[in-house]
């Protein structure tokens, strides 16, 4: 039996052709998810993430909880609403989670985590504050009385498109800054996204969930499906958990460098194995060169040893095959290497794991 | 809801196939097949000369989301690919039908006999 998020009959009435996403039944796309793709990238789009898990940690310990929770340091939020991505790793320095922490106040902050691991997560969130003995509480906002959906609306046109549906809340999230949120009555509105664009992911009681929906698509934001959301997300060369990076995978090796805060004395789950491995790998994109689709598990041929692609589309921005791929130290941006599809060698370049953003290729 | 026209005969891996007065079996993939897969962004065809056994892989059509081997639906030869679709994958997304892939000489042009017709097809399609 599949799990369906609040928005289920709104996404079937849609038409939306649906799919199994790791045991959720969600929308892959509404007709054509390189429509959908364009639509983001140069005017709004809408997604349903409410199979994503928010978590409100509440109490006295936040600050220190979080602290040794995550690699990245809580310590840089420090006005009320900004918002930080980190990694949650295990004692051997593997990625548990990625995840987005809001700071409200130094009581309160909330967690967005994935939807396939929210249960591993939670649990060994709950472990390491009764280790700790934290004076935190854990809270799931995912299902029961006190639900949240999740509405992501994302794409150049997207803030005014949310102004024009709640009004209300403009004063508030007109000028919020990228990665930060405000809390207006019973909505929760955030600067955040997983596209590249500018937007807002608003989370707001589940109940509420379908009429907003339905508004925003009367506004004319256009309705997208996890397919887009994934094309969008590897041109803007962000991380899919799972498949970038999971347990077995250092943040380090997986271009997430960037989020893991080492340079001071503050202890946090995995640092001793990230300082004792360090960096074995480089994080790094593909644009193919030959004709041809890149996609995850395609082995990389280099001057330098072997690599591996760890996602990898036909990007609709560049009309190219792009991925990010896992590659020897050593290789550089610029080199051209090979991939092996269906025991062909097929070139491409190596380059930024970064294709396009703000509805433009930045490569 | 797709489209599967009665003149055709189909595979249960959603190819279909067409007897042309040459002799030869025009081959592509259904309205079905098109619409699961969404948007085609690359098609690789088999080279004209080359003979397949039925059920071998033959062809790849590849969408923004996934991968799709094609199978040759009979044994045969390579008799014509169709470049135009190779050159515009999303044309087989707009007529299936019309942007076929290639065509093959059949081995024994009595194996069409044994393939799924129209009503055979759809009801396969619907069970999957």
């Amino acid at each position: 039996m599949l799990k369906k998020t609040v928005l289920n009959d709104a996404h079937r009435a849609l038409n939306a052709r649906m799919v199994d996403f790791g045991g959720w039944d969600m929308p892959v796309n509404y007709g054509s998810q390189i429509e959908e793709h364009h639509a983001v990238r140069n005017d709004c789009g809408m997604f349903d993430v409410s199979h994503m898990c928010p978590v409100d940690v509440v109490g006295a310990d936040c600050r220190p909880f979080l602290s040794r929770l995550v690699a990245n340091d809580v310590a840089k939020l420090t006005v009320s609403g900004k918002a930080l991505y980190s990694a949650m790793l295990n004692e051997a320095g593997g990625v548990i989670d990625d995840l987005i922490i809001y700071f409200l106040t130094d009581t309160r902050f909330r967690i967005v985590i994935n939807a396939g691991t929210a249960d591993k997560d939670l649990a060994w969130m709950q472990a390491k504050a009764a280790e700790w003995q934290m004076d935190v509480t854990i809270t799931q906002r995912r299902n029961g009385d006190n639900a949240l959906g999740i509405i992501a609306v994302q794409g150049p046109n997207a803030r005014a498109k949310v102004w024009s549906v709640l009004p209300q809340a403009k004063a508030a999230i007109a000028e919020l800054k990228p990665f930060f949120a405000a809390e207006v009555d019973q909505y929760f509105i955030a600067s955040t996204g997983y596209t590249g664009e500018d937007g807002y992911e608003i989370m707001l009681p589940a109940g509420e969930a379908e009429a907003m929906w339905n508004a925003l698509n009367n506004a004319g934001v256009a309705p997208c499906g996890l397919g887009a959301r994934d094309t969008l997300r590897l041109e803007a060369g962000m991380n899919l958990y799972g498949q970038d990076m999971d347990e077995s995978v250092s943040p380090l090796d997986a271009g997430l460098a960037w989020t893991v805060a080492l340079k001071d004395a503050r202890e946090f789950v995995g640092k001793t194995a990230l300082l004792a491995n360090g960096q074995q790998k480089q994080f790094l994109g593909l644009i193919l060169l030959d004709k041809g689709v890149l996609r995850g598990h395609q082995k990389v041929v280099t001057a330098h040893g072997e690599g591996e692609i760890t996602s990898g589309s036909f990007s609709p921005t560049l009309q190219q095959s792009i991925a990010l791929a896992r590659l020897p130290l050593g290789v550089a941006i610029g080199d051209q290497v090979e991939v092996d599809i269906r025991g062909k060698l097929l070139k491409a370049k190596v380059t930024k794991p970064v294709f396009a953003r703000n509805g433009k290729a930045v490569i | 809801m797709s489209n599967v026209p009665a003149n055709l005969k189909y595979t249960a891996s959603h190819e279909w196939m067409l007897l042309n007065a040459d002799g030869t079996v025009t081959v592509g993939i259904t309205d079905h097949a098109q619409e699961a897969l969404g948007d085609l962004v690359f098609v690789e065809l088999p080279e004209v000369g080359a003979h397949f056994d039925a059920e071998k892989e033959i062809a790849v059509v590849e969408s923004v989301k996934a991968a799709a081997d094609v199978y040759a639906p009979l044994a045969g030869t390579v008799a014509e690919v169709n470049q135009a679709a190779a050159d515009a994958p999303e044309s087989v997304n707009q007529d299936a039908y019309a942007a076929w892939l290639f065509k093959l000489t059949p081995d024994n042009v009595a194996d069409l006999d044994t393939m799924l017709d129209a009503a055979a097809y759809q009801a396969a399609a619907d069970a999957a």
